[in-house]
């Protein structure tokens, strides 16, 4: 991940006009899922903004995106505003899972759902936040990237009578995809906007302005052509890989954005762009996979939900 | 990882147990460790006649699809369906219940232009 910090005076009308979320209603200690697009609506980033204090923000961007998200912001910048890329001396760690709570909570007060505080955690000086991309409760935590590898051994020691286990991004994947939130490279790209991508409640129209409303209200007011859905295979076929045809017989509806096996269902499952009479749940569709078609259904999102 | 002495190996990281004018083909141990779990094998078409080096199977892991060659030419005799419900037989028994097809074999000499155990252990730094 990359972290960048916005301050100085009308720093929250400033980030405002870039970011398609209302930050007036985020207070302090708040974090809020957004996205900063293109003067067309296309999805340059999807971040979290955490709201630390009055016109001071954290803001926590894809690893890919940083240089390209700093770049936009600063050439958008006002002279008021303070913009500064973190990235270089941060490192951010996520513990995810129904015990990251117990593994976490023996260090002090953990923040509420979305919500991020200070946190003294084996003597590094953090944050923590309440947030994550694998769809279950879990923490993100951001502390000076020259304490990086202590802390991920430590908190592997520490968390093994709990299970902790490593977790690289491939794992990671096929969890943010059963809880069908979508990839920024992938599902999310330039040419998509959120309304495409079933954002719509992470943007805020009443906004006055922010950069790609007007081509939003304009794309909202014609109708969408498109919409991203997701996509479970049959049991035995492949699995579903980013870039597969969505057919019904001889028409092309679209494609996969992303794919997988799930591990928790043990079927195929993606996420992929297609027109929107074919964008409801229970639709029969076929996946292309070299040459052959093979049989899938269009499922309500998210594929997999735990059972509190 | 295990390399059977008994067997021949294609550099792709195939084998071919040569029995009396026919062939049967798997991955070997190595390239199964390599893939990580299977979780799908779709295979030739019995009496389809392959040539040697073609792509004639894909196995399929959670990271990646992966085409299979046919070590030596030969028409495709049998194929191992067991793998349609239980692909990862792949992984558990790469040289004997995760076999993939068998073959009969258009020029049996090709067999010796293929790797022995020994150089394929070379190969993998085995």
């Amino acid at each position: 991940m990359g972290e960048l910090r916005v301050a100085g005076s009308k720093g929250k009308e400033w980030l405002n006009s870039l970011l398609t979320n209302n930050l007036e209603r985020l207070g302090p200690g708040g974090g809020q899922y957004t996205l900063l697009l293109n003067e067309n609506g296309g999805v340059i980033d999807d971040l979290i903004v955490y709201c630390r204090g009055t016109d001071d923000y954290f803001l926590v961007v894809n690893a890919a995106k940083i240089e390209e998200d700093f770049a936009w912001m600063q050439s958008h910048r006002e002279s008021s505003i303070e913009l500064s890329n973190l990235s270089p001396e941060h490192a951010a760690l996520a513990v995810q899972g129904p015990k990251s709570v117990e593994l976490l909570g023996q260090f002090g007060d953990l923040p509420a759902r979305n919500q991020i505080r200070e946190f003294h955690l084996l003597g590094v000086r953090s944050l923590c936040a309440r947030t994550g991309y694998t769809g279950e409760d879990g923490f993100e935590l951001f502390y000076p990237a020259s304490d990086a590898a202590a802390v991920w051994t430590q908190l592997l020691e520490l968390g093994a009578p709990l299970g902790v286990l490593p977790c690289g991004l491939g794992a990671r994947d096929t969890l943010r995809l059963e809880a069908c939130y979508p990839l920024n490279g992938s599902d999310l790209s330039p040419g998509r906007t959120p309304l495409e991508a079933g954002l719509g409640s992470f943007v805020d129209l009443t906004k006055l302005e922010f950069i790609g409303r007007g081509a939003l209200v304009a794309q909202k007011t014609a109708g969408l052509k498109q919409r991203l859905v997701a996509i479970k295979a049959q049991p035995k076929s492949p699995p579903l890989r980013a870039h597969q045809g969505v057919f019904s017989d001889a028409r092309a509806l679209g494609e996969l954005t992303s794919g997988a096996l799930s591990p928790t269902l043990g079927i195929g499952i993606g996420l992929g762009y297609v027109d929107v009479d074919y964008s409801v749940p229970g639709k029969k569709v076929e996946i292309e996979i070299r040459g052959k078609r093979f049989a899938a259904t269009v499922e309500k999102k998210p594929l997999y939900k735990r059972q509190c | 990882m295990l390399v059977p002495d008994d067997l021949r190996y294609a550099e792709t990281h195939e084998w071919i147990r040569p029995e009396s004018g026919t062939g049967t083909v798997g991955i070997t141990d190595h390239a199964q460790a390599e893939l990580t779990d299977v979780v799908y094998v779709e295979l030739p078409q019995v009496g389809a006649v392959l040539e040697a080096h073609q792509a004639v199977a894909v196995v399929e892991s959670v990271k990646a699809a992966s085409d299979i060659y046919s070590p030596v030419g030969g028409e495709v005799l049998a194929v191992n369906s067991e793998l349609e419900s239980n692909p990862a037989l792949v992984n558990t028994d790469p040289y004997g219940a995760g076999w993939l097809f068998k073959l009969k074999l258009s020029d049996p000499a090709e067999i010796s232009s293929l790797k022995t155990a020994a150089d394929y252990r070379s190969q993998i730094g085995g």
